[in-house]
């Protein structure tokens, strides 16, 4: 099992969606990075992903990780924002005969699972239908 | 740089080798290739292990086989690039013989992946994916490549069956191979009926988990020439990245590491994907392989559904694609799969694949792949 420091790390991406991008480039990286992979730039602008995007693939998962076996069958798609970011994330409050790629969802905070019995309960953003 | 000579190969009967250890399964598999050279002695060793520290508690795996195969003091490397390790062993040690560094190497693979129940393994599998922005968010390896299966599909009009399809083939070639951890054949009805795993992705399109090791000798030419060995050269070599991510690629149904490792080693042995008289490729997944060999050039770009439904791909196709059963029924030992593909195309170079033999096969080509593509290995072999 991993130390908090593991999960509160990431706190200002999962919880926050911080981003950064590239002026240069028009690029926006999440999580951020530490320099442009297009031209290295190193100096990149703290910003915030938009919440709003579509599905452009999803899966049902019924053979889960141990972390989220009371939560299977569940939806995971890669979701592009209005930003041009793209991310994995589960698809959650509509039927999986629902699901279609185009979709308008957007990002919501919500628990992702627990570590443990009496241990951490790990938060970040989840997809919902529009 | 010099000349390389595969002169040895050596593999076992795959499958869930329960009273065996990984450093068994490893030392009765080398021995087996160092038989088949008709030498005792190297000068250095490379062990592909994607995660031996997850699958059984004990990392310094390298150090540890060597002693156990009775090559102490010699250098020994573990090498890891989580499904594609076994290929980057072959290509460290082709470099290190290319360069004159050493003459005599071993490159080999291992995998022991039963000691730990099902969960575990899947957490090990899976950790070849982002943990924090995959892994968090609930997808397991199976579902990275149902996201590209499902993409796939929408952009190409790729379809269930043809997923199927691959399966069935290579079960049909795995028929044939007495090493195959699953060697039966399985119809289309039974893959796309069999138990839902990451839709539209069921247990039958993947590669199981697997106990098994593989491996490989390898020197110059020129010593292999004076050994009177039947002269398979490796004339091509290829190692490329990608994003772990997949949402991070631009075209997510599009391969490009194995597009680019595939390029480096098309040119380096001067060929052309027509000149290839047989592939044994990454087919952890069926869609894995429709992929792969769009890019790979066997197939136009969308094309590697109806490639496998027309037959193209078949053991008597134009391009036969995984005589050997591939990961789908010979079994993925992960660490072990890219040095299994070597130990195939070998067999079938030197007319020894019995009844999978390819006809006349002269050229062969191998492509291991890691995670759900973010690394990829080529090689092109071929006999003189
Ligand atoms: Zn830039």
């Amino acid at each position: 099992m991993s130390t908090p420091s593991r999960y509160w790390r990431e706190i200002p991406q999962r919880y926050r969606l911080e981003a950064n991008k590239c002026n240069r480039c028009e690029l926006i990286f999440f999580p951020p990075r530490l320099l442009c992979p297009e031209c290295k730039n190193r100096k990149l602008e703290k910003t915030k992903l938009t919440e709003k995007g579509k599905v452009i693939t999803y899966t049902i998962i019924r053979v889960p990780p141990a972390q989220f076996s009371d939560q299977a069958p569940y939806a995971v798609g890669v979701i592009e924002l209005e930003d041009g970011v793209k991310l994995t994330g589960q698809i959650v409050d509509c039927a999986f005969d629902d699901i279609k790629i185009g979709m308008i969802v957007k990002l919501e905070f919500r628990k992702l699972f627990e570590v443990g019995h009496a241990g951490i309960l790990c938060y970040g953003y989840k997809f919902v239908p529009n | 740089m010099r000349d390389v000579a595969v002169i040895g190969i050596g593999m076992t009967k795959w499958g869930e080798l329960w009273k065996q250890s990984l450093r068994d399964i490893y030392v009765e598999t080398a021995l087996l290739a160092l038989e088949d050279a008709g030498i005792d002695r190297l000068d250095s060793m490379y062990i592909g292990s994607m995660s031996s520290g997850l699958f059984v508690g004990q990392e310094h795996i390298a150090s540890l086989l060597a002693d156990y195969l009775g090559q102490l003091p010699v250098p020994a490397t573990r090498v890891e690039s989580a499904c594609a390790s076994g290929g980057l062993a072959l290509r460290l040690g082709f470099m290190e013989v290319a360069s004159g560094m050493s003459d005599i190497v071993l490159v080999s693979g291992v995998e022991k992946m039963t000691d730990v129940g099902g969960d575990e393994a899947t957490y090990a599998l899976g950790t070849a994916a982002d943990q924090e922005y995959e892994g968090y968010q609930g997808i397991t390896f199976p579902g990275l490549y149902a996201l590209i299966a499902r993409a796939h599909m929408q952009k190409f009009g790729t379809t269930r069956e043809q997923l199927a399809k691959v399966a069935v083939k290579n079960h049909h070639n795995g028929s044939k191979n007495p090493l195959a951890q699953y060697p039966f054949e399985i119809t289309v009805d039974a893959v796309i009926n069999s138990v839902k795993v990451a839709d539209p992705l069921n247990i039958l399109d993947c590669s199981p988990i697997t106990d098994g090791a593989a491996a490989a000798i390898i020197c110059p030419v020129d010593m292999a020439r004076k050994m009177g060995k039947p002269l398979i050269k490796v004339t091509g070599s290829g190692h490329a990245t990608d994003t772990i991510q997949i949402s991070q690629r631009k075209d997510m149904t599009w391969l490009e590491a194995t597009y680019q490792a595939a390029k480096q080693a098309y040119a380096m042995a001067d060929k052309k994907p027509k000149d290839i008289d047989l592939f044994e490729v990454h087919d952890c997944f069926t869609i894995a392989e429709i992929c792969v060999t769009e890019a790979l050039g066997i197939v136009d770009k969308g094309k590697g559904g109806e490639a496998v439904e027309a037959g193209l791909t078949a053991l008597d196709g134009i391009s036969p694609v995984n005589t050997s059963g591939g990961l789908k029924s010979t079994g993925h030992p992960v660490g072990a799969t890219g040095i299994a593909q070597v130990v195939e195309v070998t067999k079938q170079l030197r007319g020894e694949a019995g009844e999978r033999q390819v006809k006349d096969a002269r050229i062969g080509m191998t492509q291991n792949m890691g995670g759900s593509g973010g690394s990829s290995v080529v090689h092109i072999l071929e006999r003189e």
